[in-house]
């Protein structure tokens, strides 16, 4: 994998592990990327996003979606 | 300076809060009820003659010598063996005793060599002291009779010699296997005067015997029967340092004995908190590495990874590496550089590493090698609990009924914390293994493990859920504790969770494995067996649900009430020395010292007012994060303090290509490590001989590293990391580890009183150590959690995307050993090599017939990152399917195999499931020579001759 498709992976791994948390899992993931991830990652990430977000899974991609109204607010 | 022992009291100290009040010698004494009358009076200085006993064994009476005479009783009974009583008067000398006391001594001289000014003991000899102590002047029966002083030397083991003809038969080694060590390698064979002591049948030396070299028999031998060779070798030391160990996260206390600069042994501490008095193989014996001719002691430059090293001096090195870090920070911007501290490191040094990226390197890029083990513990216990640590102290588990152990070797890897919880076993608490591997905790003698769920890698989740789903939905939650301490809410979701059929026993058998009866019967015992503490390892956390697991081990405690009292608790066993050290320091990308996240203001202004600079308020890489942006052209320069990344990470050939990508790679370290074949800059580290600082063990206990001889290369490692700071620009003027200390009291609230004057007073503390705890605090969230409720958090069960198939039909796990210490740098270059010279692979004698392979034979381990060859070793410890191996030899490189999955939440490795395929093989891979070839040409040094 190359960082890019790793940083897909996590995303997605991520959010499969916080589903559990059911309406809140969207925000835990985002919060949970927010926390953790350099703002390189963040910003390939959200760039990936940008671009249609190709690999990211449902509950990623709203995750990743809370991540980019943040950094745009 | 005559050598002198730590004092022994002769029999264990009473518990018993009675006290009784007797005379001894015309002395009133008051005693805890049930202490011995050899006790109390050594309590009042009053020194018995003794050889079979010693306080850290039980009472034996066997070598008559601890005689006394008790008004109104009958004979001479023997001290060690007779209680204190109210009133008692107790005579110690007497003509009688005297007169008795020397016909015992005679008997034992006259069959003992007369070799004291030639013999290794001279001076430390108990025997020697008690003739002297007796009035020994002749004995009367002469030299000439029959005798044991012929019996041949026994010089197998590589760290103490066994001299049966110096020999008093008193037992104390063999008690001492048994009761402190838990091992029962010893014992007396043949009766009368045949007895002798005996490691196993009577063809085994102690080398090939079941004998751990723990030590505790050399210890507890009052003659040079079982003597060191070092002391032999070297002579009896004059000087002593108690200081900690810097093996395992047990953190034992050991006092470093010397002559001059020289060590000469190391001798566990009794009054050491952690370890009582007890030691394993490594820190008894495995310091050798300390003065190992390996050791660099010279900085070295190189412009590059492909030209020899060029020694050169302190002033050059600094002033070259900060040329280098400069360059880049101005090329590529200040995100291009990054630290990773060292576990083995002290708090001090850690601490400094990490101030050094924040506020030298301007950004957040540290980590620390608990990412690759036990960053899933941090996340899972502070989500849960709100601390990133573990609950217990050590002495707990003397009060646990039931000890549920999961993903953790500890005979291995943490050995004399596994000797206490095997004596607790034989007093009758039950034990719960959860491990793909039959350990010896699940059998060994006088031990046998309730339960073993023999689980497939990769399950835990699953087989704890199981768990849960039995307890509660047999009602067996202790729905008191729930309501009063955690959140309700949260547990009725949970509860509705686990108790879906989904998640029951049955159900999940087949993805774990795991028999359900023996699953129902284990979660039972778990919550009706009375005091239950979990101890868990690196078997929970390096797995892509690491995080989730430890969550699951939470809330099994949560919902069974075992949290917040002795006995109980959740207890991660810290793989490394100071693993609980780094992450409290800060060296996490994400948190500053104490587990104060970097986004929040106010813990940062602390920092920014004490430090004079601005901090980043954006997490930083973590390890396998800057592997990747290194890979990716952006990060160009790390500074490694006491890491072997290479070595111990996952997926080598990433790992080698995120190195080779760098510009500029600063190893600090005492040997050229397998990461310092891509390095450009070498600053040679100092061991924890000689250096002040502290660790933290496992059971947050700080505790003092002290200096015991001069640093090698010249600087403690603290002083390298200040002066590349000050090369840097900073304005550093430490001039004492306890200022860094100071400073980290002043800035992490966990530590606010704790200071090395304090430390030296008092031995250790256990954080957290402030104005609500002052002495400490033994046990965590006694009186609630530190985050308020305790948080029971939904684990579901996700599997690993490593996957067994037609090409890769097994699971690989991995693991270590008792002689080794993780990538085996250390104890390679001891004489524990002698146990372990290189990493097996463990396979089932299915698996290995199915492919025509026998014990011993060469074969090829291969997954989807890569292969490495290695020995088989046939054994039904591991089930059909499931193979297992060491990563302590670099000529393995175990890694090579292991993939880039990795916890969901931390980014731990996910070391202990890899899809493998196993063939028989010739010898060393293409890839392992190319490798070995590689290493020898970037360990060249300019005018020094390759050996």
């Amino acid at each position: 994998m190359n960082s890019l498709e790793k940083l897909v992976y996590m995303a997605n791994q991520i959010a499969r592990n916080l589903e559990t948390e059911g309406d809140k899992a969207a925000d835990t993931t985002a919060a949970h990327i927010v926390a953790f991830w350099d703002p390189r990652m963040k910003s390939m990430i959200l760039s990936h996003l940008d671009a249609g977000g190709e690999g990211l899974s449902p509950a990623a991609r709203a995750a990743l979606g809370k991540v980019r109204a943040a950094a745009d607010a | 300076m005559t050598y002198v022992r730590q004092n022994d009291f002769g029999t264990p100290a009473s518990l018993s809060e009675e006290t009784v009040t007797l005379t001894i010698d015309g002395r009133a004494v008051s005693v805890p009820k049930g202490t011995t009358v050899m006790r109390a009076a050594a309590e009042i200085g009053t020194a018995i003659p003794k050889l079979c006993a010693s306080d850290n064994l039980k009472a034996f009476g066997s070598c008559r010598l601890c005689l006394v005479e008790i008004d109104g009783a009958r004979g001479t009974p023997a001290s060690c063996t007779t209680p204190v009583a109210g009133g008692m008067v107790v005579h110690t000398e007497t003509p009688r005793l005297q007169k008795l006391r020397r016909g015992v001594m005679e008997l034992y001289i006259s069959d003992h060599p007369l070799d004291c000014l030639t013999c290794s003991a001279n001076n430390d000899c108990e025997l020697q002291d008690q003739a002297a102590a007796v009035g020994l002047r002749d004995v009367r029966y002469g030299y000439e009779g029959e005798n044991h002083l012929a019996l041949d030397l026994d010089t197998s083991n590589p760290y103490f010699d066994f001299d049966p003809s110096k020999c008093i038969a008193c037992s104390r080694c063999v008690r001492a296997c048994d009761e402190v060590q838990g091992t029962f390698a010893l014992t007396i064979e043949g009766r009368g005067f045949e007895s002798k002591v005996s490691a196993g049948l009577g063809s085994d030396d102690f080398l090939g015997s079941e004998c751990v070299s723990c030590g505790a028999c050399v210890q507890a031998c009052p003659t040079a029967t079982l003597q060191e060779k070092s002391v032999k070798e070297i002579g009896l030391p004059d000087r002593s340092v108690v200081t900690t160990c810097a093996y395992c996260g047990v953190g034992c206390t050991f006092r470093a004995e010397m002559r001059g600069e020289q060590l000469v042994r190391m001798v566990p501490w009794k009054d050491g908190k952690a370890n009582r008095g007890h030691s394993c193989v490594k820190g008894r014996f495995a310091w050798g590495y300390a003065q190992h001719a390996d050791r660099i002691l010279k900085p070295m430059i190189r412009a590059s990874i492909n030209d020899p090293w060029r020694e050169v001096e302190w002033d050059e090195a600094f002033a070259y590496a900060a040329s280098e870090l400069k360059r880049i920070a101005a090329t590529y911007g200040d995100k291009a550089l990054g630290g990773i501290t060292s576990s083995r490191c002290t708090n001090e040094e850690t601490f400094l590493v990490q101030k050094l990226v924040r506020a030298g390197f301007g950004n957040n890029n540290v980590d620390t090698c608990a990412r690759v083990c036990h960053s899933p513990t941090g996340y899972g216990l502070k989500t849960t609990f709100g601390t990133s640590a573990g609950t217990q102290d050590f002495d707990s588990v003397e009060q646990s009924d039931v000890m549920l152990v999961i993903g953790a070797n500890p005979t291995d890897g943490h050995p004399v914390f596994a000797s206490r919880m095997k004596r607790r076993l034989r007093q009758g608490a039950k034990l719960i293994v959860i491990d793909p591997r039959r350990t010896d905790l699940v059998r060994s003698p006088h031990i046998e493990a309730e339960h073993h769920l023999p689980l497939r890698p990769g399950t835990n989740v699953a087989v704890l859920t199981a768990m849960a789903h039995t307890i509660v939905t047999e009602g067996l939650a202790d729905e008191a504790f729930i309501r009063e301490r955690c959140d309700w809410d949260e547990y009725q979701d949970w509860a509705a969770f686990v108790s879906d059929a989904k998640n029951s026993p049955e159900t999940l058998a087949p993805v774990t494995g795991v028999d359900p009866a023996e699953l129902r019967a284990a979660a039972r015992l778990y919550a009706t067996g009375g005091n239950a503490a979990i101890y868990y390892g690196l078997g929970v956390t390096e797995h892509s649900q690491g995080s989730s697991t430890v969550m699951a081990i939470a809330n099994l405690a949560m919902a069974t009430g075992n949290i917040g009292r002795p006995g109980v608790g959740v207890n991660p066993l810290r793989g490394q020395n100071n693993v609980q050290g780094a992450c409290d320091m800060g060296s996490f990308p994400h948190e500053l010292s104490g587990y104060r996240h970097i986004s929040d203001a106010a813990a940062r202004k602390l920092f920014e007012d004490d430090w004079g600079v601005h901090l980043d308020p954006e997490p930083g890489l973590r390890i396998p994060n800057m592997l990747d942006a290194a890979v990716d052209g952006v990060f160009k320069a790390l500074y490694v303090q006491g890491e072997d990344i290479l070595q111990s990470d996952p997926d080598t050939k990433h790992v080698a290509a995120g190195l080779a990508a760098m510009e500029c790679v600063i190893v600090h370290d005492l040997f050229l490590n397998e990461t310092a074949n891509y390095a450009h800059i070498f600053l040679p580290g100092s061991t924890f001989l000689e250096k002040d600082g502290t660790f933290t063990n496992a059971e947050r206990r700080i505790q003092p590293v002290r200096k015991v001889m001069s640093p090698l290369n010249g600087l403690s490692d603290w002083e390298v990391t200040q002066r590349l700071a000050q090369a840097m620009g900073l304005d550093w003027n430490y001039t004492h580890p306890a200022e860094i200390m100071d400073e980290i009291a002043r800035l992490t609230p966990s530590f606010a009183g704790v200071s090395f004057d304090r430390l030296d007073a008092e031995g250790s503390m256990q954080w957290p150590v402030n104005d609500a705890a002052p002495d400490g605090t033994p046990v965590m969230h006694i009186d609630g959690f530190v985050r308020g409720r305790g948080k029971f958090v939904v684990t579901d069960y996700v599997p690993t995307d490593e996957r067994t198939g037609p090409r890769f039909p097994l699971l690989l796990t991995t693991g270590r050993i008792l002689s080794h210490y993780n990538v085996g740098a250390q104890t390679r270059r001891t004489a524990n090599v002698a146990w372990h010279p290189e990493d097996l692979l463990e396979i089932h004698p299915s698996d290995a017939e199915n492919r025509g392979l026998k014990d011993g034979d060469w074969v090829k381990l291969a997954s989807r990152s890569g292969e490495t060859a290695l020995r088989a070793l046939v054994t039904d410890r591991v089930a059909p399917g499931v193979v297992y191996t060491t990563f302590h030899h670099p000529a393995t490189q175990a890694n090579v195999v292991t993939t880039d999955y990795s916890d969901w939440a931390t980014n731990c490795p996910e070391y202990k499931v890899t899809a493998v395929q196993i063939s028989a093989s010739n010898g060393p891979t293409d890839w392992q020579e190319d490798y070995s070839r590689q290493s020898e040409r970037a360990r060249r040094i300019e005018g020094i001759a390759a050996e």
